[in-house]
């Protein structure tokens, strides 16, 4: 609510909300929770549908095709079985946090949703750190898990839980530093601004940015390759283990809409959001949301999860190194070059992002050696 | 130089993946697409036929699962034996085909069936003249090449995968 205060207090706020929005605060703030609740039930289903089709015709398989044409109510009909499902706490829980888990780690995920814009100024609150705000407030979903491996009373849960507590603190400073590298970028730290200042999508400006971010963003919200929170052959489901029934869809909810938020947070900072010709732009960003979550179950099909010592070692010997060197190059040229063009920026970064891969993949190869402790 | 350690085996591996998205899936969707059966199949029913059955009992014998029962009685006025009974219990039948392949007047054959889950073990038991060849019930081609031979020409394979159902 303060938040919300301040962001709409603030100069460009009154200026990118439309001056005829009928009742002002209040009726903005309503009209936007609705849309980001619905926005992000439905993008869930879709998301849960491209996954699981997606997926299956890349292993040469359907994927679930019974459900309604196309199979496409098919996470209709699962939300409804698990919804349906018996509720089963185990006698060895921590009662209340086991209960309060799933709504601890599905909050942040809907906040996160605040300060992304839709299309120009259509968004709940335009902070002007919302870059900021999404970090530090998608880091609060670790909590939720952690309290639900703690609360499960299940050393495979806890086990789960603490590999996720790993990675998420090994993978925020590198995510955090390709943020940093947009922002020096764009001047801003608003969402609104950034997209409006990315005449060129930053993907192109900071194609090793992108990269690192994506990397990153996807060992934070645990998807695979780096699932070791949930690692199905190893831990059963890790930290969802002992849940079932509404809890359990809260954390499958939580899972999908995670990946939504990162891929809405990856069109933001990298694919120009909502920017694009034609389409409308809500639209626009949609698609290219759609788009990079797709990626995200593309990357999955293909490759295999790692093991922990891999994930550790990723972190702190590929990315996190590459990240700082792709800031203090960023940060280099836009000191040095004020003026000049970003195209040049744009060679300039794809050639050094490659000939740094292509480096610190002799240094470091992630299947080979292994890590003592 | 190899560039596979250098990210390229990822992307290679990514680009076999997107081109697996648009093949046909190789899945048959099965109640409304079956695979063709071999005409040579071993199904898990037997048909036999009364008529060239002399009683001898060779197939009861030659069963590893001892799923055959015979009773046969004499006939005094046709001087031979007759079939009172003939039961095979397919629940213990392990589709070897020794049975056929031991039956010396060529009265008994594999048929093709291949769906044949029950609620009751004892529906799976065949009597009699519940295992008279028949139109919905044909003969395998198994250990019997002349009935093969008779049999059409088919592929092991369907031909495409549709989404669509019938």
């Amino acid at each position: 609510m303060a938040i919300a205060d301040v962001a709409l207090s603030t100069p460009l706020a009154m200026q990118v909300t439309p001056a005829d929005w009928p009742g002002g605060y209040w009726w903005h703030w309503l009209f936007f929770t609705i849309v980001i609740i619905a926005f992000v039930l439905v993008m869930v289903m879709g998301a849960i549908y491209i996954e699981r089709r997606g997926m299956g015709r890349m292993q040469n398989r359907l994927g679930p095709n019974r459900t309604g044409p196309f199979g496409l109510f098919q996470p209709v009909a699962d939300a409804l079985k698990v919804l349906l499902k018996e509720n089963i706490v185990p006698t060895t829980a921590d009662k209340i946090v086991h209960w309060l888990a799933p709504v601890v780690a599905f909050t942040p995920v809907l906040l996160i949703f605040a300060v992304i814009p839709f299309q120009n100024g259509a968004l709940l609150a335009d902070l002007n750190i919302g870059i900021l705000y999404i970090v530090a407030v998608s880091s609060i979903s670790t909590v939720g898990v952690f309290m639900a491996g703690w609360g499960s009373g299940n050393k495979y849960s806890l086990l789960g839980a603490m590999r996720d507590i790993a990675a998420v603190v090994s993978y925020e400073i590198p995510l955090v530093l390709a943020i940093i590298g947009v922002v020096i970028v764009s001047g801003s730290l608003s969402l609104n601004q950034i997209v409006n200042a990315q005449d060129i999508p930053y993907i192109l400006v900071q194609p090793l940015g992108f990269l690192l971010f994506f990397i990153a963003a996807c060992a934070e919200i645990n998807r695979s390759p780096f699932d070791l929170t949930e690692a199905d052959s190893e831990l059963t489901a890790g930290f969802h283990t002992e849940y079932s029934g509404m809890k359990f869809a809260m954390f499958y909810l939580v899972e999908y809409a995670e990946a939504i938020a990162m891929s809405a947070v990856i069109t933001t900072l990298f694919l120009s959001g909502w920017r694009g010709p034609l389409l409308p732009p809500w639209l626009w960003f949609i698609l290219k949301t759609l788009v990079v979550f797709f990626v995200m179950v593309w990357t999955r099909t293909v490759l295999p999860r790692v093991r922990i010592d891999q994930l550790m070692g990723l972190a702190w010997k590929f990315v996190f190194p590459l990240a700082l060197i792709n800031l203090f190059v960023t940060a280099a040229e836009v000191i040095i070059w004020p003026d000049v063009s970003q195209w040049y920026f744009v060679i300039a970064n794809i050639v050094i992002g490659a000939v740094l891969v292509f480096l610190w993949s002799r240094i470091y190869k992630p299947g080979l050696g292994r890590i003592e402790v | 130089m190899k560039f596979e350690n250098f990210g390229l085996g990822i992307a290679k591996g990514l680009a076999v993946a997107v081109s697996y998205l648009f093949r046909h899936a190789v899945v048959s969707q099965y109640p409304e697409q079956r695979l063709n059966i071999s005409r040579r199949s071993r199904g898990n029913e037997l048909i036999w036929s009364r008529e060239r059955c002399t009683g001898c009992a060779t197939c009861a014998k030659a069963c590893p699962q001892g799923a055959i029962e015979i009773v046969t009685a004499t006939d005094a006025v046709e001087n031979k034996y007759t079939v009172k009974t003939y039961r095979v219990d397919t629940g213990y039948c392990i589709q070897c085909g020794l049975c056929v392949e031991a039956c010396p007047y060529d009265a008994l054959f594999m048929g093709y069936s291949y769906e044949r889950a029950k609620y009751r073990r004892a529906e799976l038991v065949q009597t009699n003249d519940g295992m008279a060849e028949s139109p919905d019930r044909p003969v395998s081609g198994y250990f019997h090449p002349d009935i093969a031979a008779k049999l059409p020409k088919q592929t092991l394979l369907i031909e495409k995968v549709v989404e669509k159902r019938k």
